[in-house]
């Protein structure tokens, strides 16, 4: 009993890393309609950037983690801007590609940079706390604590502000909202900025869990892609039900099978979802 | 179409099979380089299997370094673990990547477009996995090594490198010329209409999921093909044969070289790889040069090499032909005058 | 003779009855139009017929088969074929290649016919080639063969839909708005093309809006409304109906025929 408290909150945990990296994967999708495989490269950069703010520049750690954000939602609108910007109406095939490509580049970078190494990032948030005979890290509640208040800021920012609502309209509706005057090409930049800088969040909070390498992004990028397939590309509450499914389903199969199965678990649901239901669960019909 | 006529496609095609053939006469006894044209050409043959799926059909399989890992596998633990000898091997790889690949066809082409591609992925990654993890069967990390190298029957030995060299090559022209003739084809324009468009394809009469089910699995098989040949050029092999990487790697193969097109995957590979071996010594440093190379030609050179090099053929082919007053077609399809006589009377 | 019997169809989009409950029977050899105002379902029964949506009840029967739900290469194997209110093309591919499109469905060589050359494939591929080119001399349009087919002129890309339709060997050719967007000049063009498709031996179903085009050319006409069967007959009965000139307003009505 134990182990599973012990187990579910660091499910919980996780679930909020993955709700966070999710979100800005499945807002993507639903206004640009690009599966952008370079997310979890976005995800590793940001680790990396709030590693330097926090070990190189020595800034507090919530600092670190606020400037990597911004950081890093710079280099998602010139992502945006140059590369997927100009494929706006090619194929679908040609996005991935070139989604391909800047994976390779940022990964090259962090490379160039910190190494191939791993490398260790102390936070300063220690010690843990006892509930119910199991030991959970201060950390790790800092995490789902900080991952409901940013969703929760960030559904009020859909529904309140008018950039939010644009980026809500031109999900629902491409070539409707740009007659009504809403430029797609903002709301496009708009919506890499946010996804990279809700992906450096969760790479900052996590960070100190696990290590850092330039490679880590690898295997978040796919998993990603199971929770938004799981919740139905370009949904939110989609990406947020995803996330903590499959990190629980993660968390527990790790435990109760194997690390192996634990791994490989993500990429199950994404073959089983799409073999039941080829447009993933939950999907909205998309106009074709 | 009339076999006399000069065509700088035909020319290019020699040109290229020509310098593939005597490539080792010429590198004398430079071993290191004869490898790596050996290594490349099986990437090569793999690399045309996924000109069927993605350059003609226009489907993104993110599975392909994938079948390629399992045609490896297959052929490196049969030969070692199993003392099987490598044709039965070869073989044995071949059946099960291409049956594979059309029953993960069935599934996989449920999905469309970008589901297709994350479908795919998510099938490479697992096919990794349990290469990489299944340590009783695949030795996980340490490999397989002592992979067999084909069997000559007293005719050949393979053991030599340049011996090796010409039977992947056999397969590589084998592998070019079935692109060239399913390309020309009533099969190549049903893949191509699929690639175009799915919905028009289907009211033209094409079976699309059919179709597309048959070129994934052909794909797949090419990918079988390759990763068996590519076991034995090596000898030695690990999970890294079967990695998402490999995958992406000969997306830029093709990439490079011309998406559709025949000659692309043979050109883009040897051009990347040579480009490769150049950055060498960068080693992981060189994605930051080639992972740019990539998003530009994407972005502004789509085609590729060879895809640009037949659009200018093909440019001044109608330019030569305007000028000599359509004497491009055969003339038994201009002979007739009712076109123009309808054409009037409308 | 009935070539296509249509039987009590019906297509429910969530709730919205798209096509509700139509009866039609198509003669062979004559041209039957189908009218009726914007978002009547004329596009709708069209999917329908050709197996592009399922049908949610009724019963059609081609050649005294049923096809009902069935999907749409096997339809047009069968002999449907149909173009689009949307010029559809394959853009990039020339006016020749896409029309041997069209072939695909009556040829039966395999990948290993051409891999291996065999006599059957290259005898497929030159019948195709004359069958490709004859429906291009049809159409008026041969002179564009080896044209870019997104770079030739609108009227000429909706000749190539057509002859890429007719390569597929129809006996029954739906035709969705065929002359939409184009010339009055160029609409009496299409009215001939038409006449000479029928001459030909083709059964032509026409969802038009030229009411001077449809009623020039139509043997039998179905009026639709909100999915619903208003009228039917021939142009003289149609055109009386007042159903029917209440469903058009009137005045709409005339101007239609003024322009005409």
């Amino acid at each position: 009993m134990t182990l599973f408290i012990q187990q579910l909150f660091d499910g919980l945990a996780l679930g909020g890393v993955y709700c966070l990296a999710a979100i800005g994967l499945t807002l993507i999708f639903g206004v640009l309609r690009i599966p952008n495989l370079a997310h979890g490269t976005l995800y590793m950069l940001g680790a990396y950037v709030t590693y330097f703010f926090l070990v190189t520049v020595g800034v507090p750690y919530v600092a670190a983690i606020g400037l990597a954000a911004v950081v890093l939602a710079v280099i998602g609108v010139l992502l945006e801007r140059i590369v997927f910007h100009p494929l706006r109406n090619a194929p679908h095939t040609h996005h991935m590609i070139a989604a391909v490509g800047a994976m390779f580049f940022f990964q090259a970078v962090a490379q160039a940079i910190w190494g191939a190494d791993f490398r260790r990032m102390e936070s300063p948030i220690s010690g843990s706390v006892t509930i119910l005979g199991a030991q959970i890290s201060w950390q790790r509640i800092v995490i789902v604590v900080t991952a409901v208040i940013v969703l929760g800021l960030l559904t009020w920012f859909i529904k309140r502000s008018i950039h939010g609502q644009t980026i809500e309209a031109i999900e629902q509706d491409r070539t409707g909202s740009s007659l009504v005057g809403i430029s797609p090409s903002r709301v496009s930049m708009l919506t890499f900025g946010l996804a990279a800088a809700l992906a450096t969040v969760a790479a900052g909070l996590v960070a100190p869990i696990n290590l850092l390498a330039p490679t880590m992004g690898d295997a978040l990028s796919l998993k990603v892609f199971a929770i938004i397939i799981l919740g139905g590309l370009g949904s939110l509450p989609g990406a947020i039900v995803g996330g903590f499914t499959l990190a629980l389903a993660e968390v527990m199969t790790s435990t109760y099978v194997s690390a192996a199965a634990g791994e490989g678990i993500a990429f199950v649901v994404i073959v089983l979802v799409l073999a039941i239901r080829p447009t993933g669960l939950f999907a909205r019909a998309v106009q074709r | 179409m009339t076999t006399t006529t000069f065509s700088p496609q035909r020319l290019g095609t020699l040109l290229v099979a020509l310098a593939l053939l005597l490539a080792p006469l010429t590198l004398g006894g430079e071993e290191y380089v004869l490898r790596v044209l050996t290594v490349g050409a099986t990437y090569a043959i793999a690399v045309y299997g996924m000109n069927l799926i993605l350059g003609l059909t226009g489907q993104l399989s993110l599975a392909h370094g994938g079948f390629f890992g399992i045609g490896v596998y297959i052929v490196g633990l049969l030969t070692t673990d199993y003392d099987w000898a490598f044709w039965p091997s070869f073989l044995v790889a071949v059946l099960v990547t291409g049956l594979g690949g059309f029953v993960a066809g069935i599934v996989a082409l449920r999905t469309r477009e970008e589901y297709f591609a994350i479908f795919t992925m998510a099938m490479g990654f697992i096919i990794f996995l349990v290469i990489s993890r299944w340590e009783s069967v695949t030795h996980a990390h340490s490999g397989v090594s002592g992979v067999k190298f084909p069997e000559g029957f007293g005719l050949f030995d393979f053991s030599e490198p340049v011996v090796m060299y010409y039977l992947v090559l056999l397969f590589l022209l084998g592998a070019g010329y079935v692109t060239h003739a399913v390309r020309r084809s009533g099969i190549g324009r049903t893949l191509v209409a699929i690639r175009t468009s799915e919905d028009l394809a289907r009211s033209i009469g094409v079976n699309v999921g059919l179709n597309k089910q048959l070129a994934f699995a052909a794909s797949t098989t090419f990918a079988g093909v390759a990763g068996g040949l590519f076991a034995a050029v090596q000898g030695f092999v690990g999970p890294s044969a079967a990695s998402l990487d490999l995958t992406f790697e000969m997306l830029m193969f093709i990439l490079v070289g011309g998406l559709g097109t025949v000659l692309g995957p043979v050109v883009g590979t040897f051009l990347v790889l040579f480009l490769f071996e150049f950055f060498q010594d960068f080693e992981a440093y060189r994605f930051l040069v080639l992972g740019p190379i990539i998003v530009v030609l994407v972005i502004f050179a789509p085609r590729g090499i060879v895809g640009y090099l037949n659009a200018f053929v093909g440019k001044l082919r109608s330019r030569a032909a305007g000028a000599g007053n359509g004497s491009g077609g055969p003339p038994e399809h201009r002979s007739s005058d009712t076109a123009t006589d309808v054409k009037e009377t409308l | 003779m009935t070539l296509l019997e249509v039987r009590g169809l019906g297509k429910h989009f969530s709730g919205l009855h798209a096509v509700d409950d139509v009866d039609l029977d198509v003669a062979a050899g004559r041209i039957t139009a189908i009218i009726g105002p914007n978002g009547a379902g004329k596009s709708t029964l069209f999917n329908l017929l050709a197996g592009f949506y399922r049908p949610t009840s009724g019963s059609v029967r081609f050649k005294d088969r049923d096809i009902t739900g069935m999907s749409p290469h096997r339809t047009v194997a069968h002999g449907i074929a149909r173009t689009f209110q949307t010029t559809n093309l394959f853009e990039d591919a020339t006016v020749l290649d896409n029309v041997l499109s069209g072939r695909i469905v009556r040829s039966h060589s395999t990948v290993f016919d051409a891999v291996l050359r065999t006599p059957r494939h290259r005898k497929e591929e030159r019948h195709n080639l004359d069958k490709a080119m004859a429906a291009l001399e049809f159409t008026g349009i041969a002179e564009y063969r080896d044209e870019i087919a997104s770079s030739v002129p609108q009227e000429v890309q909706k000749r190539v839909s057509i002859a890429l339709a007719l390569a597929t060997e129809p006996e029954l050719l739906l035709l969705d708005e065929p002359a939409a967007g184009l010339t009055e000049e160029e609409t009496v063009g299409f009215a001939q093309l038409i006449r000479n498709i029928v001459a030909d031996g083709v059964t032509v179903g026409l969802v038009e809006h030229r009411m001077s085009m449809v009623m020039s050319l139509a043997d039998h006409i179905l009026v639709l409304d909100h999915g619903k069967e208003i009228a039917s007959g021939t142009p003289e009965t149609v055109r009386t109906d007042p159903q029917v000139i209440e469903a058009y307003l009137g005045a709409d009505h005339q101007d239609q025929e003024g322009a005409g």
